[in-house]
């Protein structure tokens, strides 16, 4: 037993890979457990390891915890990326489930039937340019500070990163009109540990293809 | 203006309901303004008073803060309701939001088609019944306590007892075989700010009707 987080999930990005970025993002090395078949994940349920019979799961601190916002806000807590006080946990929170939001569209879009993909891909788009990106790009631009919140490092920007990322994935130059959010994304990249985790050789997880979006209906739906 | 929280939704129960409960568990009044046109709710976004232009919002401590969840944390944390430390929070976030899936189903329930809903319904029952009560009944009876965690009342059981009121409303003999919840059913709605909130004339809300599920439409044309 090593001491270090364990994850159990599949082996792409999913409701995880939030919790892998945070991690990482925190410095902190983490081991990985892949659910490969339904069978592996009918063990897990009925052994008890799973609270709510769901995954993600994280063995951590003697813990295994469930549910990807309660495992959030453990890790962010542990590692003082979750401000300073109760008023910047506020703010921290409200943008971070607002970004769980887009990221709900963009995460889902690759699952989606052809025939609804286009639709789902226009309303995420939408929401991220006329609903979510201003919202950042004004909270930059007022405060001018590197990070979202309280002038220091925090999970809402680990959260943001990540999300741009994935926006772009979906539209390449979705941020075309947001020029601190570009920025952000830049210089937020530069972290040591940040630029580490978006490194080949990585645990960061690619889109998902069609081979494992296949697996992932077999295993979980 | 009071200093009093104002809580800005339609008046029933949707997304707000669970911070109505908070609030009122932790005996913090406050004020409620309800959205009834389509108007009111277009002005509120034009006045840029909804970050991410929706609703629920809540004016506290000189925040218009929006989003449930964060709402409340911040409650839960500034009325001591959150656990001791980090270990007794990660249990409370683990069980509040394994409750909230299932509040989610109650959530969309009205919405769903009228072929639908004998499904949803008991996929409702199922979820209660097989996944969630039984997490907590063991919780229970494992330590023994009054309390979900730490011995201590906490936002976890504000939101268990909503969650085991809101399926009660639909499955009346849901409790039958939770002997334990039964117990903690009784325990916390005899909690003298619990107790006034489940009193007629309180800022409770009604389960959703028709009417309420035409406002819905009618105010956020979804």
């Amino acid at each position: 037993m090593s001491g270090k987080p364990k994850l159990h999930y599949f082996n792409g990005r999913g409701r995880m890979e939030p919790i892998r970025w945070l991690l990482a993002a925190a410095g902190v090395e983490f081991e990985e457990c892949f659910i490969e078949t339904k069978d592996y994940l009918t063990k897990l349920q009925t052994d008890g390891s799973l609270l709510f019979q769901q995954v993600p799961m994280v063995e951590i601190d003697g813990m295994k915890m469930v549910q990807t916002r309660a495992i959030l806000s453990y890790i962010a807590g542990k590692y003082n990326l979750y401000g300073k006080d109760l008023k910047e946990r506020a703010l921290i929170d409200m943008y971070t489930e607002a970004m769980m939001d887009l990221s709900e569209l963009l995460m889902s879009y690759p699952f989606q039937p052809e025939d609804k993909k286009e639709q789902h891909l226009a309303n995420a788009v939408d929401k991220a340019i006329n609903r979510y990106f201003p919202v950042f790009e004004k909270v930059l631009k007022d405060h001018g500070q590197d990070f979202l919140v309280g002038n220091q490092f925090s999970r809402a920007d680990v959260q943001l990163l990540e999300i741009l990322l994935m926006a772009e994935e979906c539209k390449p130059d979705i941020l075309a009109k947001f020029p601190l959010l570009q920025q952000f994304k830049a210089k937020t990249s530069n972290i040591p540990t940040i630029k580490k985790f978006l490194q080949p050789g990585s645990q960061r997880k690619p889109l998902p293809d069609e081979k494992d979006i296949q697996k992932a209906r077999k295993i979980f739906f | 203006m009071s200093g009093k929280p104002r809580l800005t939704y339609l008046n029933g129960r949707g997304r707000m309901e669970p911070v109505r409960w908070l609030l009122a568990a932790a005996g913090v009044e406050f004020e409620e303004i309800f959205l009834e046109t389509r108007e009111q709710y277009e002005k509120l976004i034009k006045d840029g008073v909804l970050m991410f232009q929706q609703v629920p919002l809540v004016e506290i401590d000189g925040m218009k803060m929006v989003q449930t969840r964060a709402i409340l944390s911040y409650i839960a944390g500034k009325y001591n309701l959150y656990g001791k430390d980090l270990k007794e929070r990660a249990l409370i976030d683990m069980y509040v939001e394994g409750i909230a899936d299932l509040m989610q189903m109650i959530l969309v329930f009205p919405f769903s088609p009228p072929e639908a809903k004998d499904k949803n319904l008991d996929s409702i029952k199922e979820r209660a019944t097989n996944r969630y009560f039984p997490v907590f009944e063991k919780v229970l009876k494992q330590h023994g306590q009054d309390f979900l965690v730490g011995n201590k009342f906490s936002w976890a059981d504000v939101q268990l007892l909503e969650a085991i009121l809101a399926v009660e409303e639909k499955v009346p003999a849901v409790l039958s075989g939770f002997p334990q919840l039964q117990a903690f059913k009784i325990k916390i709605s005899n909690m003298p700010t619990i107790k006034k909130f489940l009193q007629p004339g309180s800022p409770k809300k009604p389960p959703p009707d028709d009417c309420y599920v035409e406002k819905v439409f009618k105010v956020f044309k979804k």
